[in-house]
């Protein structure tokens, strides 16, 4: 019981994380209908601008937690939407209207670009971390077994759902978010109404990258270590969510989120930790057979 | 193989709609509609736009599954079929009821002659005996090609796009991608042929030789038509018979002239307004007459 | 949705100046994090180190390097624009051109390859490398079935091929089956595999296929690692037979009861032997693959395919069933990899799950719809472009697949449609060199 419960909280924590990167796809996908390959590396970007800046600090002696926090989190935010920026604007841009294919490779190319520049400006060695944030606060202590939720956990889950908020409120209330869900539905229609498409979705990529910064942050406080490698298999599990939930639905990619993360730890805990991947694909796919619009993604009555 | 139908079918009901209901969640699309469509004459569907037409069409070609009612169709060889118990391949394909589409589906980047020799899939299909008479090239599926594209360039010549025949489909102009639309599903052999709205976008020109086409196919081949239109032209002066719908109910049926008359079809097409009532009578007789 | 073209004007220098300055300013600010600081391993723990150096030559590099750009693009564009004010070739007459093109490359392509290993009959390298190209070339003309025929997005496709090198390497050294009895059944059961994945999911609209082949390619590599007693593990299988020439190994010394290659042809044993054969081996596949494909296309199935990519619905109501199109394009494109994936085990001796990630799955894809969706020259011409590209590289091995990558992003911004998207009919009703008819209708 203690130890479902500590799984719980671990898997929420990945799911959150998972989530945050998930919007990042969802919200891509809904305006141009493309998956962007390359947002799991930019996620992966984001986490070595931490490490970077973390590094950094602590070579200028900052000890207070919150505004290292806040820097860290400012840096990263500023250089990866200028990464989320730039890689809409060279890879996307110029394939917008042509086929389905052509973004994708294009973004499969611009993944393994990143991966292997990151590889080579920063060295393919795990780049550790000293812990950043240590403790937490002990729910429950069993004989057995000692519940607790680290202070890094709480802060995770925290920031998610605050920005999960923020994010709701932005796409429904605010002149971005209504030029936002306009180009979604009718990008051409939009543009005649006076809407600038290209800067509506140069700013969906950058909000999403920095979605994915924060993402990439929380990873680095979390686990304290980063490497070239961690975007790929994050990135598939993120999209994996983004279409569990139904793709093009914020609330979908976090729900996705959670559920993938809490799917993971619980099959890591109980049945087969090396098998948890297939784990996450199986449902997938067994998702997609019985509701193939996901969970909370409208669905589609086909067009005849 | 053209003339499926022998004349003294012609009177007798070829498909049969009965209390056909079709609803989306909250929105019912078709309302209890029975219809008959009589085997060798061209039968005509109108209505105010949303009325429920191309989801007739869409239930009776399999694509949508029915809420209730049935779609009863007497082939003249497999003998009565239950069109809404099969998937659309299999109406197309054994019920032999094909159709078109009101916003055209051709193959684009295919030629006018590959979409021709794709509606006659199924026949090449078993005669290359799951592709290994085909691959081999055998004297069987060489015949069975040789014929096929002799019956696509046979309708191509009829509908005057012979010349078209090696142009990739998608680039053509719209009229003549209507064209090829109807000649594709003349390919699959249909006993019955649902048109969706076939003179949409066409000139006056083209819309004559619509008319000209639709009564060769019924009157000489023995064809059924089943008719969505808006062009009144059309409409009124090739069906034998026309079953208005408004709403997803049938409001009125009968022939050009029972129809063009019926103070409910006039209701439906103009509003409620008494004293428009004579103007819009005539707006429908116009329509026809030009 | 079309698009209005207008007439370009051409920039003046100022404005080129300031174009590439912005684009200089972008690239610092993404040079800074990545290229200007780094952080290094200082006694166990990590410090930031500077390269502001670095930095300031690289956007320096980027700044020269746009305005170059712009300036080969203009060049590039008055030269098409002089090209079509004085060419009045028909659109027939360069769709004649372009196959006539193809046609010549497919023949020049052949002939160099039947000839490549007589000039190289020495060098190892080259014919190792033109082997791979082989192995890319058999992959991609199996996958241009899935994706450039059939219009199914497969990202799992690597999948199959390691079905195919599995299925062999365990028939081979558990029930010592020989290379060309393991053929078949290793390609019938990829087959298998594309079926049974195939039939549950090919009703899932285009992405969401996508991302479900992933997984399931990304399923078949975990199981791979870890069922041990199955597979080997991440160590593999080694020692997999090589494939003999009609029952004559390529050994130094002949087995028991046997006879070598070299020995039976009085010929010093050389390895280049097995090397050359292997290469021919691959080349004979291929070629059959290719001539399978090829007539598959002109069949109705394969013609059922390409109306699949083009309409699916049109295709139900034309009375095409779509499970069994989709599901042949799948297992057909399944069987090919699993040929292809037999022949690597045979030519390597060793797999493991190493082979067979999703950048495979990726290189594959690309070289189909870089090549141009549906051409089989493409095919031949991408898989050369991104063999070579990183074996050009090798020199500074490091930048090999940051070059891979970066090719493919711009193979695609420059031809979307890929590298030879010429489509050719199956069939006409007036054979090409005869436009009369077709200048009537205009």
């Amino acid at each position: 019981m203690a130890y479902a419960l500590q799984q719980l909280i671990n898997g929420l924590t990945l799911g959150a994380m998972y989530g945050l990167i998930a919007i990042g796809y969802t919200m891509v996908y809904g305006i141009i209908g493309m998956i962007n390959f390359a947002h799991g590396d930019i996620f992966m970007v984001s986490a070595f601008i931490a490490v970077t800046a973390f590094t950094l600090l602590a070579a200028a002696d900052v000890s207070s937690i919150p505004l290292a926090l806040t820097f860290v989190l400012i840096v990263s935010i500023f250089f990866t939407s200028a990464y989320g920026w730039a890689v809409e604007r060279t890879a996307y841009r110029p394939l917008r209207g042509s086929t389905r294919l052509a973004p994708l490779i294009s973004a499969i190319g611009m993944s393994i670009f990143l991966q292997n520049a990151v590889q080579l400006t920063q060295g393919a060695r795990v780049k550790p971390i000293p812990p950043v944030i240590e403790g937490g606060i002990v729910l429950w202590d069993t004989p057995a077994f000692t519940v607790q939720i680290g202070w890094s956990q709480l802060l995770i889950i925290v920031t998610t759902v605050t920005l999960m908020a923020a994010f709701t409120w932005m796409i429904t209330q605010t002149p971005f978010g209504r030029q936002q869900r306009s180009c979604e539905q009718d990008r051409t229609m939009a543009a005649l109404l006076g809407v600038n498409v290209d800067r509506t979705i140069s700013l969906t990529f950058m909000l999403g990258a920095a979605l994915a910064a924060v993402a990439g942050v929380m990873v680095t406080v979390y686990y304290g270590v980063v490497d070239f490698f961690i975007g790929f298999l994050v990135g598939i599990k993120a999209f994996t969510a983004a279409v569990l939930g139904g793709i093009g639905s914020l609330p979908g990619a976090m729900l996705g989120g959670l559920l993938i993360g809490l799917i993971e730890s619980f099959w890591a805990a109980y049945l087969w930790a090396e098998y948890k991947d297939v784990a996450t694909f199986g449902i997938l796919c067994l998702v997609l057979m019985l509701r193939p619009s996901g969970l909370l993604g409208r669905p589609e009555v086909e067009k005849v | 193989m053209m003339d499926t139908n022998s004349p003294d079918t012609a009177t007798a009901t070829l498909l049969s709609v009965q209390n056909l209901t079709m609803r989306f969640g909250g929105l019912t699309a078709i309302d209890d509609l029975s219809l008959d469509v009589p085997a060798g004459s061209i039968t005509g569907i109108i209505g105010p736009n949303g009325a429920g037409k191309t989801t007739l069409f869409n239930c009776l070609t399999g694509f949508y599954k029915p809420t209730t009612g049935s779609l009863r169709l007497d082939h003249p060889t497999h003998g009565e079929m239950r069109l809404e118990a099969l998937p659309s391949h299999r109406v197309a394909r054994d019920a032999q009821v094909v159709r078109t589409f009101q916003n055209i589906r051709l193959f684009p980047k295919m030629t006018v002659l590959e979409n021709l020799i794709v509606a006659q899939h199924n026949v090449l299909q078993r005669a290359s005996r799951f592709s290994i008479a085909g691959l081999f090239s055998l004297p069987g599926y060489r015949q069975a090609e040789k014929e096929a594209i002799e019956r696509a360039a046979t309708w191509l010549q009829r509908l005057r796009l012979e010349h078209l025949a090696d142009h990739a489909a998608g680039e053509l102009p719209y009229g003549i991608q209507r064209r090829i639309e109807i000649a594709r599903a003349l390919c699959v052999d249909p006993v019955l042929l649902c048109l969706d709205e076939p003179a949409a976008g066409l000139n006056p020109r083209e819309s004559a030789e619509l008319n000209a086409l639709l009564l060769y196919l019924c009157r000489e081949l023995g064809i059924a038509i089943l008719l969505i239109e808006h062009d009144m032209s059309v409409v009124m002066n090739v069906s034998d018979h026309i079953g208005v719908i408004s709403y997803g109910r049938k409001i009125a049926e009968g022939t050009p002239e029972q129809v063009k008359n019926d103070p409910q079809v006039i209701k439906a097409y103009l509003g409620e307004d008494d004293e428009d009532a004579e103007n819009s009578g005539n707006a429908v007789t116009e329509g026809a007459a030009a | 949705m079309s698009t209005v073209v207008f007439a370009r004007h051409a920039m003046t220098p100022a404005e080129r100046l300031r174009d590439a300055g912005w684009v200089a300013f972008v690239g610092l600010i993404l040079g800074i994090p990545l290229v200007g600081l780094t952080t290094v391993d200082v006694g166990g723990r990590l410090a930031v180190g500077t390269r502001f150096g670095l930095l300031a030559a690289a956007v320096a590099t980027v700044f020269a390097g746009r305005l170059l750009l712009h300036w080969a693009l203009d060049q590039a564009r008055n030269r098409k624009l002089a090209r079509a004010r004085a060419s009045t070739a028909t659109a027939a007459d360069r769709a004649h051109g372009a196959q006539k093109a193809v046609m010549l490359l497919g023949w020049v392509a052949l002939g160099a390859s039947v000839a490549l290993p007589i000039f190289y009959s020495d060098n190892r390298y080259v014919v190792d490398t033109a082997t791979t190209v082989l192995i890319y070339v058999m992959l991609g003309w199996g996958l241009n079935v899935v994706v450039g025929l059939a219009g199914l997005l497969d990202l799992g496709y690597v999948a199959f091929y390691a079905v195919g090198a599995y299925s062999y390497a365990l028939l081979s050294t558990q029930l010592g089956w020989s290379f060309w009895e393991a053929l078949p059944v290793s390609g019938a059961l990829a087959a298998g595999f594309g079926i049974l994945l195939g039939y549950p999911i090919l009703r899932l609209r285009g992405d969401y296929l996508a991302i479900v082949t992933l997984g399931f390619g990304e399923i078949i590599r975990v199981i791979l690692v870890n069922w041990t007693e199955f597979s080997g593990g991440p160590n593999g299988i080694s020692s997999i037979p090589r494939p003999s020439f009609f029952g004559l190994e390529f050994a130094r010394s002949a087995p028991e009861g046997g006879q070598t290659f070299a020995g039976f042809f009085g010929l010093d044993f050389s390895p280049m032997h097995r090397l050359i054969f292997l290469y021919y081996l691959i080349l004979v596949l291929a070629l059959l693959t290719h001539a399978f494909v090829s007539r598959l296309r002109k069949l109705p199935v394969g013609r059922a395919w390409e109306a699949l990519r083009e309409d699916e619905i049109a295709c139900r109501a034309m009375g095409m069933n779509t499970t069994n199109i989709k599901l042949s394009a799948f297992a057909i494109g399944a069987m090919l990899g699993g040929f292809a994936g037999v022949f690597f085990a045979a030519r390597q001796g060793f797999i493991s799950p190493e082979s067979f990630t999703f950048t495979e799955s990726a290189i594959i894809l690309a070289i189909v719809v870089l090549g141009g969706m549906g051409s089989q020259m493409g095919v031949v011409l991408a898989a050369t472009l991104l063999v070579l590209i990183p074996e050009f590289g090798r020199n500074f091995a490091e930048y090999r697949m940051l070059l891979f990558g970066a090719a493919m992003v711009l193979i695609m911004v420059w031809k979307p449609g890929g590298l030879l998207s010429h489509r050719e009919p199956t069939v006409r009703l007036n054979p090409l060199g005869k436009p009369a008819a077709a200048k009537e209708a205009a």
